[in-house]
């Protein structure tokens, strides 16, 4: 029990009850504060919408955008899961092929200094200039759309990851040779971990990297066919002047992105918050 | 003088024999220079010098990382080509802990095994008895961010020691450690090292550590590293705090320090 603790929370010495109260305080304060935010935004959005007299076509009040997703539902729904299915096959791949490629470099030098500079291309060019020659060359559609959306993902994935395996303590890898570890057994049991928290930390920069990629090869491709994500609802809607539900659309695709925000930033926490500092709360 | 202190060293073959052996970084430093040294089974050895004067690179050279530049080292038959897995007969207790913070306790402990070849039970097992040796029972599920420096230290001795090795190198242990907690280790360490018996090479810069813990104290001196004196430390084990507080303790702190104060040239 340090000093500075104890002056901040005065009556609160005794043991751990209070010390929890606190926390959930905390975290209570976490989910309020933007709620609260996000509802006052919304209500003055509304409030201005209706006394300027806006009409729908140039901007809709939120009021009008739920009414539409509830209304359009099936349509939006089948594309919000065409969207997340190429997000993340795309940031699957990305995980594969940058994980596999990172311990490939790390392990052979000489793979690192041939095809990092193609990485480095590959993830400098532009999307929206490479996913036209994509949509061509792969007659796939969707494949072509995974094949853009795990071209902006897989960079952060591969360069974290090449970071966090080079990271490992310089003690800790003397310890391991001076009890004669195998390049395999340096890896599993010191390198890989090690680079756990750069990987994670890359991960949830390529969660959304993966969604944008993927909206932005569709908006370029511009033709859904049969089975159309979010991106060319927007289009569609666009061009039939339904305003409303063009915002719908990009509502799904923020709260999606929001969504796969979460969800990595929970797996970083579940996996380091036993001994990584980035998951530790301090207590002073 | 030194028969008269430790007979029963004498007509022992040494453990380790350092002969010429040194140490020059290609950035020119000569760190170590013409070390001759016997390390003899069973004994407890401090090597004190100030800092910068070589002793991590020499302990790091008996230890096997980084060649000597010149001379050898040579392994009592049965010892250098290791322990049964092959590797060094030796553990190493670096300076800061060095535990991998993604594993407990217990898995730290029980590295070495594992590196080693060994089935993750017995490794464990074994693992669990050192814990239990240096004072920590019932912390092998904690992680190095829940234990104090003391104990990091001590989970570091724990996994050094798990291989049963005949040699035991410790790098400036507790160096960064409170006085309260260091007199602590310094006489837990004692108490391990006359239970398990292995040879203890332990650098220090304290003169009353080195006084405190060995029988045999090695004054170095920079530029080049060097060994200037050997100084024997007949005092009997056990010792305790009554030994800290004795006369005979203040009088080869003094001689020691004197030593130290010749090294550093003045
Ligand atoms: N890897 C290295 N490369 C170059 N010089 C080194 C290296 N390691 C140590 N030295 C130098 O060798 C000398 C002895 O260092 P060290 O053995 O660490 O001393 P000590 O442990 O006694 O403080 C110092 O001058 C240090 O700067
Ligand atoms: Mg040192």
């Amino acid at each position: 029990m340090s000093s500075p603790r104890t002056a901040k929370t005065t009556t609160s010495d005794l043991g751990p009850l209070p010390t929890a109260s606190a926390r959930s305080n905390d975290r209570w304060l976490k989910l309020a504060a933007p709620f609260l935010v996000g509802i006052i935004f919304l209500g003055g959005w509304e409030a201005a919408v209706r006394i300027m007299a806006i009409p729908p076509y140039i901007l809709p009040t939120p009021s009008r955008i739920i009414e539409t997703l509830v209304s359009d539902w099936p349509t939006l729904a089948a594309s919000l899961r065409i969207t997340l299915a190429i997000t993340f096959s795309a940031l699957a791949a990305a995980v594969v092929v940058g994980g596999a490629l990172a311990i490939l470099f790390t392990q052979f030098k000489w793979v690192e200094l041939a095809l990092f500079p193609y990485a480095v291309i590959l993830q400098v060019t532009p999307i929206v200039a490479i996913a036209p020659l994509i949509i061509i060359w792969v007659n796939d559609t969707n494949l072509s759309l995974l094949i853009c959306a795990w071209i902006v993902a897989f960079f952060p994935i591969l360069s974290n990851t090449i970071l966090g395996l080079n990271s490992a303590d310089h003690n800790l890898r003397n310890l391991f040779e001076l009890y004669g570890a195998t390049r395999w057994q340096t890896l599993r049991y010191l390198r890989l971990p090690a680079a756990l928290p750069y990987f994670l930390a890359g991960l949830k920069i390529s969660g959304g990297l993966a969604l944008i990629g993927a909206v932005v090869a569709e908006f370029v491709a511009g033709t859904g066919g049969t089975a159309s994500g979010l991106a060319y609802r927007i289009l569609e809607a666009q061009y039939q002047l339904k305003i409303p539900r063009m915002f719908a659309a990009l509502t799904l695709i923020s709260l999606a992105g929001v969504a796969i925000f979460l969800a990595t930033s929970i797996i970083a926490h579940r996996l380091l918050h036993r001994w990584h500092e980035s998951a530790i709360k301090r207590e002073n | 003088m030194r028969e008269a202190s430790a007979p029963s060293l004498a007509p022992v073959d040494p453990l380790i024999r350092l002969s010429g052996v040194s140490k020059t970084f290609s950035t020119g430093t000569r760190a170590v220079e013409a070390v001759d040294l016997d390390l003899m089974p069973g004994e407890f050895l401090s090597i004190l010098g100030p800092s910068g004067c070589g002793k991590s690179t020499l302990l790091r050279m008996i230890a096997g990382l980084g060649a000597p530049t010149g001379g050898e080292i040579q392994w009592a038959s049965g010892h250098g080509g290791g322990s049964r897995y092959g590797t060094r007969d030796l553990g190493f207790v670096f300076q800061d802990p060095t535990l991998m913070p993604w594993a407990n306790a217990l898995d730290n402990v029980a590295l070495p095994l594992i590196l080693e070849g060994a089935a993750k039970r017995e490794a464990q097992a074994a693992a669990r008895d050192k814990l239990a040796l240096v004072g920590l029972a019932g912390f092998e599920s904690a992680y190095p961010r829940e234990l104090s420096g003391g104990m990091k230290m001590r989970v570091s001795i724990a996994r050094g020691l798990v291989t049963e090795p005949s040699l035991l190198l410790m790098d400036e242990p507790f160096a960064a450690l409170d006085e309260i907690t260091r007199h602590r280790l310094n006489h837990d360490l004692l108490n391990v090292w006359r239970d398990v018996g292995f040879t203890a090479v332990f650098v220090t810069h304290s003169v009353f550590e080195s006084v405190f813990l060995s029988q045999r104290i090695v004054v170095m001196a920079a530029r080049p590293g060097r060994i200037v004196s050997t100084l024997d430390v007949g005092a009997p084990y056990p010792r305790d705090e009554m030994f800290r507080t004795s006369s005979s303790y203040a009088s080869l702190c003094r001689q020691a320090s004197d030593q130290l104060k010749t090294a550093m040239g003045g």
